[in-house]
């Protein structure tokens, strides 16, 4: 499984008063089992490309390949794809409509025709890949339940249709710093048990840092950056001028090298800082 | 698709039209509204195109953004034209099985349709050229006089601007659904009717939730501000009558006479 953008181009109302161009030209590849993060100040075209990645939109100009295929030339079902590529908007918890959770998670794999026999094992699956139980929640309706746990059904509800890449607009936005938490271990456990290719837009550095594997940095509709996170984080002015920042890790690194010279670290992630210290300070672990 | 319907949507411009009030916008609008009324021939519709035509270029509202907007409602047009293009008894002009199409059928159904288009055109150009609040607000003056009879004034001009200026919002609402549940897999386009309607309940529950939730901050957000309803309350934008709007109003008037004097003229056909 392959995802391959080519020279992206989208105009948001042609030849109209509010005519913005959302995508200039942006080109990029993720490859099999990657996580991939997408970093970028506010209305940089973050939403706009996932957008592009299971046809939802059509570009202005140039192309989507997902497993080498061409989904934008208009020839492909565009059920096949959106099975195949499973995209989570923001705040995803504002989709959910049935009477239970469970029902609600099965719309997904109905709609793409898989046998009513098949269904219950999936939403199973589904919801307790995302943490949740069935027999405990299935069957309550989805109103009920705290942000948190809505959001994470709505979250199953894409599962449920097995893709074979996972997109996730901004998943954390908006939550308590526990159920914050949850949602990271839960992109964890989907990306070790299944494998696949996730992408996700965060504005959250931290979490950009310590999950994703590669991060492409937004800026005016365009890539400004792209690269391993510890690439990525270390032009922080050129991050800065853009309206982003380093990974509070990393910050507090920089303020602490600067106070005492012999700790140089450029972690990003709290165990690596945690080495970094420990191998400064001689006679440290004893 | 959703997303092109620009029915009560604004415009922003610095035009002659733009300038007037707000209150002369809608009484113009009306006026127009009751002359489509008046008019019984072609000779009446020409001339109130024409005067739209005229309106539309001094707005320098580009007419390919007018269209656009209206194209849903086009759909309505064409629903009415049939209906009365088979409907009306009269001299047959073709038969085929049970469907027949009369003379008179043909000749009311254009003349229902143009007066139509005139019409939606019309009324949209009145809120395209002219902000939601100042066109509550011209509407709250112009209901003054009715507050005396005990019409909530105040209320019934702040429900429309809350309604306008929400249209938007909710068009964005209701696109942001739509994706999130074809990115499900949900098919809007196939199917017969029964299956069309049901396939809009996962579109149309999470809308409802939506509008009470905006409804509900909005509500917040307006007793946070001391809101208390109309009385004392004052504008820090008064609008007032200039000369634009008197050349508007005298031409109104000669509109109006030429409209009435349009029903004695032999018709065009
Ligand atoms: N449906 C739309 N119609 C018109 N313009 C749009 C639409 N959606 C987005 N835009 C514009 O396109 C640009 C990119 O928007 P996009 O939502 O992709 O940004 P983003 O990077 O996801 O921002 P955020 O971090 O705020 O979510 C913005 O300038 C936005 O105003
Ligand atoms: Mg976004």
């Amino acid at each position: 499984m392959s995802i391959e953008v080519k020279n992206l181009t989208y105009i948001y109302n042609p030849g109209m008063p509010g005519e913005t161009r959302a995508l200039d030209g942006v080109s990029f590849e993720v490859h099999d089992g990657e996580i991939l993060g997408i970093i970028g100040h506010t209305g940089s075209g973050k939403s706009t490309l996932l957008q592009h990645l299971n046809g939802l939109l059509r570009p202005t100009s140039g192309q989507v390949f997902v497993d080498g295929q061409c989904i934008t030339d208009g020839k492909v079902r565009l059920v096949d794809i959106r099975r195949k590529v499973g995209l989570v908007f923001q705040y995803p918890e504002y989709q959910l409509f049935e009477e239970t959770v469970a029902k609600d998670v099965a719309f997904g794999p109905r709609n793409t025709g898989l046998e009513e026999s098949k269904i219950e094992n999936r939403v199973r699956a589904a919801l307790s890949l995302v943490g949740l139980d069935y027999d405990e929640i299935g069957e309550s309706s989805p109103f009920e339940l705290s942000g948190g746990q809505k959001r994470r059904v709505a979250i199953a509800g894409v599962l449920a249709m097995r893709p074979s890449v996972l997109i996730l607009d901004e998943p954390t936005a908006g939550l308590d710093p526990a159920a914050h938490r949850e949602i990271l271990s839960m992109i964890r456990t989907i990306h070790e048990s299944m494998g696949i290719i996730i992408i996700f837009v965060s504005h959250n550095m931290g979490d950009i840092a310590s999950l994703s594997d590669r991060v492409i940095v937004m800026d005016k509709a365009k890539i400004a950056m792209s690269g391993t996170p510890q690439e990525v984080f270390s032009h922080d002015k050129q991050l800065a001028a853009m309206g982003l920042d380093v990974p509070p890790v990393r910050s507090i690194m920089m303020q602490i090298a600067a106070e005492i010279p012999s700790i140089q670290s450029n972690a990003l992630t709290t165990q690596e800082a945690a080495e970094d210290i420990r191998r400064a300070i001689p006679g440290f672990e004893q | 698709m959703i997303r092109d319907i620009t029915l009560g949507q604004y415009y922003p411009g610095d035009s002659p039209v733009h300038r007037l009030d707000a209150r002369t916008k809608i009484i113009g609008t009306l006026l127009y509204i009751i002359e489509l009324f008046i008019v019984n021939n072609y000779w009446g519709f020409v001339i109130a195109a024409a005067a739209l035509f005229a309106v539309i270029a001094l707005s320098r509202v580009p007419v390919k953004f007018i269209f656009r907007g209206l194209s849903a409602v086009f759909i309505i047009i064409a629903f009415t034209f049939l209906l009365n293009l088979f409907m009306v008894d009269g001299r047959v002009l073709w038969h085929w099985k049970f469907l027949t199409i009369t003379y008179e059928g043909l000749s009311r159904a254009c003349f229902m349709a143009i007066r139509l288009v005139l019409l939606i055109i019309g009324s949209s150009m009145m809120t395209l050229t002219t902000k939601p609040i100042e066109l509550t607000d011209g509407l709250e003056k112009l209901l003054k006089p009715f507050g005396l009879i005990g019409l909530p004034t105040h209320e019934i001009a702040l429900m429309m601007t809350i309604a306008l200026r929400f249209i938007p919002t909710l068009m964005e609402e209701t696109d942001k659904i739509i994706k999130a549940q074809e990115a499900r897999g949900a098919d809007f386009e196939s199917g017969n009717l029964l299956q069309r309607a049901k396939s809009l309940i996962p579109i149309l529950i999470p809308l409802f939730i939506s509008s009470f939730r905006i409804a509900q901050d909005l509500a917040l957000a307006m007793e946070a501000r001391c809101y208390h309803g109309g009385s004392g309350r004052t504008r820090m934008n008064e609008i007032h009558f200039g000369k634009g709007d008197v050349v508007a109003a005298i031409l109104m008037v000669i509109f109006l006479a030429v409209i009435i004097a349009s029903r004695f003229i032999p018709d065009l056909f």
